[in-house]
């Protein structure tokens, strides 16, 4: 379980950095920044880039910082920047709910949002997190700089929108609403692991104290987490409680298409989506 | 306690004390010394290259490419090896195995992914690995058997996958299930899992020209027996083959085995000229080293009107992956000889299909067979309070083996020997427990818990363990000139706490202080034989002799002291803290051990025509094993919505007999019940129908994080000493673990209100929530 | 092909200057090249826990962590625990609590311990639990290393308010 041979590179800027992705990129040339998915997947020779950009040298690719109604999250901003509220309001006691269910301490201490966005793995909460609420990925590259907004960004497991030569330079999640509620419930074995399924929700409530502007994401399902358009239907305009989550629960569950080929599995699946859903909802309406 | 041959009985000063541990210095400094971290001069570092295919022929392996690897050194495939024979499996009386046992590389056939196939040696690590991937194998598949519940197929020409039904029988069952008030069947799993040390294996082959020695580094457990293996299939003789243990990072059965890796590094030492050192991964480490457990059992009892047992008839399939290893049939036929647990039962019949399948070999983890025989037991006893509606604990009652029978003899033998449960009241130990634990209030409350709605569930299982396999063991001991205690014994340690232990025995019968002894384990070199420590056995066995050589030297000493220093007799004097002195007055001149020591430098000694050296053997034999025994108490909540356990509560008792050291005893049972936890609800070997494993990393094979152990209280009783031997010491190593899926298990199902729905193991959340949707 | 790189690793306060493939892990080079084998390698995949070190104190993988990674890092080991002779509480506290069987997790215990614990000597259980559900552990089953650590915050916290 040794990593392959790979040439390595330490830009100490990003113009530098994304130069040098752009020469290597075509001879599988690859960012690392914390390195907790892409290292382990080298030992077990799944990956064996040619070259890695490694960007920690990079100064000030950690921040976090609020730009216009943005939360902006910088390419190295490790996971447990989050521990703690980043942000007043709802945004910030979410991602530190969620950033708990994130692997280990040690784990959380090295690995960064931004390379969990990139790696795409379908059990990754802080995708769940950028595909619920509707993040845009700034992506560089030597051609130029753009954003990319998901539903768009993450393309089935392991997949994105990036290019070989681009670097996901920031994440920026749109802020919550200062009365907006918001809960996160995972299932797994131990904590630490790969969910078996994840749930995020979000909604406001109008004057008559309806749900509105519903947003439930499921992950570790799919190819990608992605919101769930029939579970926030069964959602708009009722009120909060049993029988609207757990109609949106069950909305969930039948309309997520499990990869697993395994119809067990399959449905199995299924029970925990529902199960998730109905926490992450029960949550949303306890956090305000 | 007191021997004849002591001239005064030793008082009891560290036996019974839980002092802290003489290993744990380097350990916690970073001076450990495991496997890797032993290196020589100009060493090579062996890779293996593995079969990807579960059966099928080679048809053939390319090395050229891996040849032009920087580093590389050699590569073997399996015509290099032909002439070492296949690894061999402990003496048995079960004939006919010997054919299906591994060859060190694969010659013709693949039988499980992850077979050696090949090796390739370089100058490091990376380089090894380098060009170990290069090495192209062709493999033609052939059809792949994945469980032992599929009919048997063909191994060789005329030789089919089942080599052997263990069968075992006593009493007259037909007439039992005749007259029997009912009958209740069960089919029960236990899931493929096993040890999963820390450490993965390693092993370093060295051969020294000058001596004529071959050296293996990395040895454990059984060193002795090892190295009589390894000479054998060198050819070599055993003198000239060395082994020496390190620092081991847990065994739990699995490590310390002869397993091809061990013989490949020290045939290339003695071809290639230079020390090979191999580092098994963890992803081999899941799919090389030896799995445990996968049985399937299907049980009849034969019950009276008052939930008795008249009968119990199991036929069971025990899948053995796809060799014969070490241990031969033993693991089938340990399960069979221990189905009846603490149980009495007048009429038994086990027919167990010891059946080859595809996928890794398989062999002993801690309490190997009695973990499944006591699922089967425990099951069997709740599904007899199901049926008749009788409470779980009083089915048990029942049949619990009376203490006015001990010592009591099973109608059956094992191995030729039999099976004699050495002492225990049970009944009045389950007692302690329920007082203990508080069952009555704990039995209220989990029920006003589940009126108010909660899926939470209490349950019990009772279970007999064995330990202290013979036949024999011994023990060097000697007193040098500082008066430092070596113990030299050829026991191993694999991180159980042995010196120790040892050293408290050895101090009170000596009388110095624990820490004045240093032991000396896992060198071939420096005593003669060793039987292991596999079996719970170290402690009985190389205890006891250490018992009887801290005794003779005693003896030996005493006299010395009193004929050459104090102008007394032995009866009149004590040793305390390696000094002799006057029993009657304490203050009157005394004598050290290390004066003695030198009183018997050879010139002195011989002057005085006595033997030469504050040194001597002990020698402890005993054909029978003893019986320690417990009982588990768990409560779990199950979360319906996603078939999620939760252990709120756990209790485990044990009665070791005598503990030596008690916080050791209950260290064991502490790690062997959260190993246990795994096996009940975490840890499986799975395959895909190609016999593929899905289980090979530490995502997939989930070891119990401390994030699922729930605080775990122990019960630790002393009532029942063995009378095999002469400190009363019964073995502490698979303590905590033979129960935990049983009573995992049965507290599943008090939580669900639905008996005879748990019947395997491990009850994954995917399981349960199927069980919990069938009974919608 | 040889990319070898020259680095300065820093490790419990010694400057260790040395050639590496940018492939070696941290945990490797520690072990291979610095002579540094108390930490040890349990999976290379970062699930066990086996290799933590501190890297600017905070506990990390040294498998997942690549040596070029760690120049111009502070990185502490089990070795550079004691002082002198003189064992950290938390050494000591594994000792007395009989906190480690076979010994081959107990130095990751240790870094992962000592780094939450300098980090926030007030731990409270819930948090400290979830830290330490961070290393696997295959002899003790967890009970005694859980008192360890507690023993040891304690007496660490008491060191800090005597001062």
């Amino acid at each position: 379980m040794k990593p392959g041979q790979f040439s390595y590179h330490a830009p100490k800027t990003l113009d530098e950095a994304v130069t040098i992705l752009g020469t290597v990129a075509g001879a599988d040339g690859r960012v690392i920044a914390g390195g907790q998915s892409l290292v382990p997947a080298m030992a077990l020779r799944l990956a064996q880039p040619a070259h890695l950009v490694d960007i920690n040298g990079i100064a000030g690719l950690d921040r976090v910082f609020t730009d216009g109604g943005e939360l902006v999250i910088g390419a190295c901003a490790r996971h447990a920047a989050f521990e703690r509220p980043v942000i007043a309001g709802p945004l910030g006691i979410l991602l530190a709910a969620v950033v708990q269910h994130i692997a280990h301490y040690p784990i959380r201490t090295r690995g960064t949002f931004c390379g969990s966005i990139a790696h795409a793995d379908p059990a990754s909460e802080w995708c769940l997190v950028a595909a619920t609420l509707g993040a845009r990925m700034v992506a560089r590259s030597t051609r130029g700089s753009r954003s990319i907004v998901e539903p768009g960004f993450f393309q089935g497991m392991m997949a994105t929108a990036l290019e070989p030569d681009e670097m996901l330079v920031e994440t920026r999640l749109p802020l919550l609403a200062a009365d907006a509620r918001c809960g996160f419930n995972e299932f797994n074995r131990r904590a630490g692991d790969f969910a078996i399924a994840m749930a995020l929700a979000t909604y406001r409530l109008d004057n008559n104290g309806r749900i509105i502007e519903p947003h439930v994401g499921v992950g570790a399902v799919e190819g990608s987490p992605r919101r769930i358009a029939e579970a926030e239907a069964a959602l708009a305009g009722q009120q909060p409680g049993t029988a609207a989550f757990a109609a949106a629960a069950e909305a969930a569950a039948l309309a997520v298409e499990p990869i697993e080929e395994n119809a067990e599995l399959a449905g199995y699946k299924r029970d925990v989506v529902r199960a998730v859903v109905g926490r992450a909802l029960e949550m949303a309406e306890k956090s305000q | 306690m007191d021997t004849p041959d002591s001239p005064t009985p030793p008082k009891k000063r560290w036996i019974g004390q839980s002092v802290t541990r003489l290993e744990d210095l380097p350990l916690v400094t970073g001076r450990g010394r495991y496997a890797a971290a032993v290196s020589f001069p100009h060493q090579l570092h062996m890779r293996v290259v593995r079969s990807n295919h579960a059966h099928g022929r080679i048809v053939s392996i390319d090395t050229s490419a891996a040849r032009a690897v920087p580093g590389f050194v050699a590569v073997w495939t399996g015509a290099d090896v032909a002439h070492i024979p296949p690894i061999e499996f402990r003496p048995t009386k079960i004939q006919g195995l010997e054919h299906y046992r591994q060859t060190v590389l694969a010659q013709e056939t693949v039988r499980y992914v992850g077979e050696p196939v090949a090796v390739v040696f370089a100058r490091d690590p990376y380089q090894a690995e380098d060009a170990a991937d290069l090495v192209e194998v062709e493999i033609e598949p052939l059809p792949v058997i994945t469980s032992a519940l599929d009919a048997p197929g063909e191994f060789t020409p005329g030789r089919n996958t089942e080599p052997v039904i263990v069968r075992k029988e006593f009493g007259d069952l037909r007439a039992a299930f005749q007259s029997a008030h009912a009958v209740i069947e069960l089919d029960l799993r236990i899931g493929r899992h096993s040890g999963v040390p820390m450490e993965t294996r390693g092993a370093i082959g060295r051969y020294d020209a000058t001596r004529d020695v071959l050296e293996l580094h990395g040895a454990t457990k059984r060193p002795h027996p090892n190295r009589d293996m390894l000479a054998r299939l060198l050819g070599r003789s055993p003198s000239s083959v060395h082994l020496y243990e390190c620092h081991i990072g847990g065994g739990f059965g699995v490590r310390g085995e002869i397993y091809p890796e061990d013989v490949l590094v020290c045939a290339a030492a003695l071809k290639l000229g230079r020390p090979v050192k191999w580092i098994e991964d963890r992803r081999e480490n899941l799919m090389a080293c030896n799995h445990s457990r996968e049985q399937i059992h299907h049980v009849r009892v034969a019950i009276d009107a008052d939930g008795r047992v008249l009968a119990l008839d199991d036929e069971f399939f025990h899948d053995q992956g796809a060799y014969v290893r070490t241990h031969g049939a033993r693991v089938a036929d340990g399960t069979a000889s221990t189905l009846l647990g603490p149980y009495l039962v007048p009429a038994f019949r086990a027919t167990g299909h010891f059946r080859l399948t595809n996928k890794t070999p398989a062999a002993t983890y801690r309490s190997p067979g009695r973990f499944e025989s006591t699922f089967v037991h425990e099951r069997v006893m709740d599904a007899i309070a199901a049926k008749l509606g009788l409470d779980p604990l009083e089915v048990r009652r029942r049949n619990l083996i009376p203490h006015a029978q001990m010592p009591y003899e099973r109608p059956m033998t094992v191995s030729g020997t039999p099976v004699v449960l050495d002492s225990g009241d049970y009944a009045a130990h389950l007692d302690k427990v329920l007082a203990r634990v508080g069952w009555d209030a704990l039995r209220a409350d989990v029920t006003r818990r589940r009126v108010a709605g909660e899926t939470v569930g209490l349950g019990l299982a009772y279970f007999l363990e064995k330990s202290g396999q013979g036949p024999v063991e011994g023990v060097r001991l000697t007193v040098d000139v500082t008066g430092a205690v070596e113990l030299v014994t050829g026991a191993a340690s694999l991180g159980q706490g042995m010196e120790t232990v040892l050293a408290q025995i050895c101090a009170d019968g000596l009388g110095v202080d624990y820490r004045q002894v240093r032991v000396v384990h896992g060198r071939t070199d420096l005593i003669d034989y060793g039987f292991g420590a596999n079996a719970a056995r170290v402690t009985i066995m190389t205890g006891s002799a250490t018992h009887i050589a801290a005794l003779k030297l005693r003896e030996k000493a005493l006299e010395v002291a009193a004929a050459d220093f104090l102008e007394a007799t032995p009866e009149m004097l004590d040793i305390i803290d390696g000094r002799i002195v006057r029993k009657d007055r304490p203050d009157a001149p005394s004598v050290t051990l290390a004066q003695i020591a030198k009183e018997l430098t050879p010139a002195s000694a011989v002057a005085k025509g006595r033997t030469p050296g504050l040194t001597t053997d002990g020698v402890f034999e005993c054909k029978h094993e003893s019986f320690p025994f417990g009982a588990h108490v768990a409560v779990v909540k199950v979360d319906r919505a996603t078939g999620g356990v939760k252990v709120e509560r756990y209790l485990a008792s044990f009665d070791i007999g005598v503990a030596v050291n008690p916080m050791l005893v209950k260290g064991q049972i502490a790690g062997s019940m959260v190993q246990g936890l795994g096996g009940a609800l975490f840890e499986e070997f799975v395959y895909d129908a190609s016999g593929t494993p899905l289980a090979v990393t530490f995502a997939d094979y989930m070891l119990p994080n401390l994030s699922v152990v729930p605080d775990l209280e122990i019960l630790l009783t002393e009532d029942a000493p063995s009378p095999l031997n002469p400190l009363g010491l019964k073995g502490g190593g698979e303590s905590g673990i033979t129960a935990v899926g049983a009573v995992i298990a049965s507290a599943i199902e008090d939580a669900l209100g639905l008996p005879g729905v748990v019947t395997q193991l491990p009850v994954t959340p995917q399981r349960l929530k199927a069980i919990l949707n069938r009974a919608r | 092909m040889s990319n070898e790189m020259d680095i300065v690793l820093e490790v419990n306060g010694t400057q260790y200057p040395l050639r590496v493939e940018p492939r070696r892990t941290l945990a490797d080079t520690l072990r291979d090249q610095c002579g540094l084998t108390g930490t040890n390698s349990g999976c290379e995949h970062g699930v066990c826990g086996s290799c933590t070190v501190l890297v600017d104190d905070e506990p990390v993988r040294s498998c997942l962590m690549f040596a070029v990674q760690a120049a111009g890092h502070k990185i502490r080991t089990v070795e550079g625990l004691a002082d002198g002779e003189r064992l950290h509480p938390l050494q000591q506290a594994f000792i007395d609590n009989h906190a480690l069987q076979c010994g081959f997790c107990t130095p990751g215990f240790l870094m992962l311990a000592v780094g939450a614990l300098e980090k926030n000597p007030d731990i409270g259980d819930d948090e400290l639990r979830d830290v330490l559900s961070s290393n696997l552990c295959r002899c003790t089953g967890y009970q005694n290393i859980v008192k360890a650590v507690r023993a040891a915050a304690l007496q660490m916290r008491a060191q800090t308010a005597g001062r």
